[in-house]
């Protein structure tokens, strides 16, 4: 049989905020997905994710969106997105959000670590889109206080890249942050995967 | 041709008549990682999330009327390379009204808002992979690429499957835009490939004295599962 060719990619351009993330952006329609990747009941021990997407001057995104992908803390993927009538724990796996609305043009995500996934090192999936951008962008973020060395993919990337994976563990008045800065171009590029 | 370039269809990052790459494209090679991520799903999403007018954009946003502009049937059908449909993708579509403009906050586009459109719809798709949206025909709209640029019509999708490799963003354009040949959006998609972002005109799926129908059907990449093979 004859393979299909795949549809081609193309950007997603500057305007898709009243779609893809209208709750964040304070549209009048509802957003399935937003930047909390836990519900209320999800135990586990709650974490930011921030960061900021930088581009080749140096300068921070004003309209990227990325999309975070992760397994809850057993390490088990919830490929299940529960609805909304019986959620389990509320741990959704799935989160979104645009650079547009933080003066600083940071985004900040509610989650838990994830766990190992057959005994790969705690890591999230990083999906990018910008205006800008022909093309998805995809990367992965592993944690500053695990062991990454001996991850299959991470100790794939090469040595003098891997820094670039890798968020940073802080502490704000309490609460757990890793910060997690995206390069698009520059000495501190971000290593982006064949997808 | 040769096969290779035939399955090519995918626009480079760097494209520099689309001058908004050339500081937002990565200049390193990409790290393949298709053993490592091959069996990586992505989220299910269920009809809890869909609102009942959630694929009509004629009247998801009514305040006092019905959105101005050509009323159109936009269906298709979400397949894998082999042809398999993938059913229960989620659909997430957003345009600008049948004016050229968009709702969004930072537009500058001098061209009226209709209080009846919103410009945005989802839906998943059924057992067989079918989807079905109504809208309105959206119109061209300047942007600042260059002097007098002008994007064809187009509607935005992004689409989600259940495998790490069945996510796309893209862009549906109309039959025999005379733009095309000005847009560097549309450009960098290889000449041979650019057909497959034109939905097709179909007589036979209008409803009849209400809306004309097109058909855009998406391809998801395939790789992780090749039993054909
Ligand atoms: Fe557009």
């Amino acid at each position: 049989m004859e393979k299909l060719r795949q549809t081609p990619s193309q950007t997603v351009g500057p305007f898709f905020a009243y779609s893809l993330t209208a709750f964040q952006y304070g549209y009048d329609y509802n957003s399935i997905v937003n930047g909390s990747i836990i519900g209320d009941h999800t135990g586990g021990g709650q974490i930011y994710i921030t960061g900021t997407i930088f581009d080749g001057n140096g300068k921070a995104i004003p309209d990227a969106m990325i999309e975070l992908w992760q397994a809850d803390t057993q390490g088990n993927y919830t490929t299940k997105y529960p609805g909304s009538p019986t959620p389990e724990n509320q741990f959704r796996g799935f989160g979104r959000l645009g650079t547009g609305t933080d003066p600083d043009h940071q985004f900040c995500f509610k989650t838990v670590k994830p766990g190992p996934v057959n005994g790969q090192s705690p890591h999230i999936n990083v999906t990018l889109f910008m205006r800008g951008s022909l093309r998805r962008l995809s990367t992965r973020m592993y944690f500053s206080d695990e062991i990454n060395e001996e991850d299959a993919l991470f100790s794939n990337v090469d040595a003098t890249r891997r820094h670039t994976l890798i968020a940073r563990r802080k502490e704000n008045n309490g609460s757990i942050e890793y910060q997690f800065d995206i390069y698009l171009q520059g000495e501190n590029e971000t290593v982006f995967f064949d997808v | 041709m040769n096969s290779n370039d035939h399955y090519n269809t995918q626009p480079p990052h760097l494209y520099p008549a689309y001058k908004s790459t050339i500081l937002r494209s990565p200049t390193q090679p990409f790290m393949p990682v298709n053993e490592l991520l091959k069996d990586l799903s992505l989220p299910a999403f269920g009809e809890s999330f869909i609102g009942e007018f959630d694929n009509d954009l004629t009247k998801n946003a009514r305040k006092n009327g019905e959105p101005i502009g050509e009323r159109i049937k936009v269906s298709g059908k979400v397949m894998d390379e082999y042809g398999r449909p993938l059913p229960n993708v989620l659909i997430e579509i957003w345009q600008a009204n049948s004016a050229g403009r968009y709702i969004h906050k930072e537009e500058i586009h001098d061209a009226p808002l209709d209080p009846n459109f919103l410009g945005a719809g989802r839906m998943l798709t059924n057992s067989d992979g079918n989807y079905m949206f109504y809208t309105i025909k959206p119109g061209a709209y300047p942007w600042g690429n260059h002097f007098n640029a002008w994007r064809p019509n187009h509607i935005h999708f992004s689409v989600i499957g259940h495998q790490f490799e069945h996510r796309l963003v893209t862009q549906m354009y109309f039959p025999g835009d005379p733009l095309f040949e000005f847009d560097p959006i549309f450009q960098s998609v290889p000449g041979h490939a650019r057909e497959l972002l034109i939905a097709r005109f179909r007589m036979d799926w209008t409803d009849a004295d209400f809306a004309l129908a097109y058909e855009f059907n998406i391809v998801m990449n395939g790789k992780a599962k090749t039993p054909f093979e």
